[in-house]
């Protein structure tokens, strides 16, 4: 089942300059955490299968807090193909999910009791859910995985259980057509799932629909600042280069002293952009996220003037205002990528007003905080 | 999706009354509850809540309904405009 429902496309992958997905290569090699979870095997008409328990161990939470991280995601996966839960039989249910590790670990974990075969998809290492809208989770993997654990010969009924989100990636009847195998949509959760196998297969409509609590925005925060690490190491780069900017022509202490300020400033507006309004998602006035993301960044950005207002003249104060809201709404729309509900459309019509707004108001920040060294 | 509510007025969603069997394959795939069926015939209830999945779309045999899915990514529709392709998240796969 999907344990990232939370997670967006663009949102927890990798910490490198791709969001998404991480690595585009078949999951032959790096499976390195068999130990962490393999418990002998169970044999089958089809061969032994290997066995997993549903103990989820501190390599596990350590692994899981790393890919919080964005560390090493790309890595971490788990091989592709049929494993057994408990002491499953030929009437076991099968729960299909993908090999990204901490949705596996999930599902064994959340699965702990049953008696069921688990059918790993080869996703490329990410979630079901992105991988459903890249294809990965798809139609043709289902068939492609059946096929080739023999899972006619495993079982004696003709079901196997998708994660809900695996929906976009998957026609249910075309992998009947493909490989005899009904398809059955489970809940969205993966702890509903024995819930939903109680109930007869039957989803109820909690089960069905997506939610967002707080704790699932806030663990995908930290992921959405390694993210901007790179473009913000470059962005205080320029900010050091124009601090210098002064009636000097260009003076290293003015760089230095300015420039950290000005860095300061960036990092607020990220932090406002990247976990204030994540966290804040639900309270923040406006449906656009840019809109949001400036109002906190506003909001905090005026705070701060507050603070250090006997420090700051009026140009500075004015463009410290006006960059934090920048900046903080053009983080806040990069959770977008992030969030269960927003739709391509909408992100797109969101951004074509926002962009153009973000631009001027950093430009005119920019404007008064170099033009503002001149008036020393 | 009580309190997460996004922009109005700008989901592609699109469903052909004429072709649906009513075998509501949509209603049970939607995680955002667009759909209901009733009398044999799947109708549209709540087009905003729609975040253009896809799965829908893909898991209607009688192929009755039409969607533009993506990802509802601002880096991803950003890479999009910047290589002029299709709104990714930067991955191969």
């Amino acid at each position: 089942m999907s344990e990232e429902k939370s997670g967006g496309c663009c949102a927890p992958q990798s910490a490198k300059a791709s969001p998404c997905c991480g690595g585009g290569s078949p999951s032959k090699d790096g499976l390195r955490y068999e130990e962490t979870f393999l418990d002998g095997q169970v044999e089958t008409p089809a061969g032994a299968v290997p066995r997993v328990h549903s103990r989820v161990g501190r390599r596990d939470l350590v692994g899981r807090w790393k890919m919080r991280w964005g560390i090493g995601r790309d890595r971490y996966r788990v091989a592709p193909g049929l494993y057994a839960l408990g002491a499953p039989g030929a009437d076991a249910p099968v729960l299909v999910t993908a090999n990204y590790k901490l949705t596996f670990d999930v599902v064994r974990r959340d699965a702990a009791g049953l008696d069921a075969w688990i059918l790993v998809l080869d996703t490329l290492g990410v979630n079901v859910w992105c991988a459903a809208g890249e294809g990965t989770f798809g139609t043709g993997e289902v068939i492609r995985r059946v096929t080739e654990a023999r899972l006619a010969e495993v079982v004696s009924h003709r079901t196997i259980i998708l994660p809900q989100l695996g929906a976009p990636g998957v026609a249910a009847h075309e992998v009947r057509k493909g490989c005899g195998f009904s398809v059955v949509y489970g809940p969205v959760r993966a702890r509903d799932i024995r819930s939903f196998l109680e109930a007869g297969r039957k989803a109820s409509p909690a089960m069905r629909s997506v939610d967002f609590p707080t704790m699932d925005r806030l663990v995908l925060t930290p992921v959405e600042i390694t993210g901007l690490l790179r473009p913000a190491g470059w962005a205080a780069a320029v900010l050091f280069l124009l601090a210098g900017v002064g009636p000097g022509i260009f003076s290293l202490g003015a760089a230095w002293e300015r420039g950290f300020a000005a860095v300061a400033v960036l990092a607020a507006g990220i932090l406002a952009g990247a976990v204030v309004t994540p966290v804040l998602l639900p309270w923040l006035p406006g449906r656009a996220f840019s809109v949001k993301g400036g109002l906190a960044g506003g909001a905090l950005g005026a705070c701060a003037a507050m603070w250090e207002r006997g420090a700051l003249d009026s140009p500075t104060t004015l463009a410290l205002l006006l960059a934090m809201t920048a900046v903080s709404s053009f983080v806040a729309m990069n959770f977008t990528g992030a969030t269960p509900f927003t739709s391509p459309s909408g992100v797109e019509k969101e951004m074509r007003r926002a962009l153009p707004v973000q631009a001027a108001l950093t430009v005119v920040a920019g404007l008064l905080w170099v033009g503002g060294a001149f008036l020393h | 999706m009580d309190g997460f509510r996004y922009i109005d007025g700008v989901a592609t969603v699109r469903l052909d009354d004429a072709a649906c069997t009513g075998c509501g394959m949509c209603e049970e795939v939607c995680p955002h509850g667009v759909y209901a069926v009733a009398d044999g015939k799947a109708r549209i209830l709540d087009r905003d809540a729609c975040m253009e999945c896809g799965a829908c779309a893909m898991n209607c045999p009688a192929q009755a309904i039409s969607v533009n899915p993506g990802v509802g990514c601002a880096a991803a529709i950003l890479n999009g405009w910047i290589s002029g392709s299709k709104p990714s998240c930067g991955c191969g796969g």
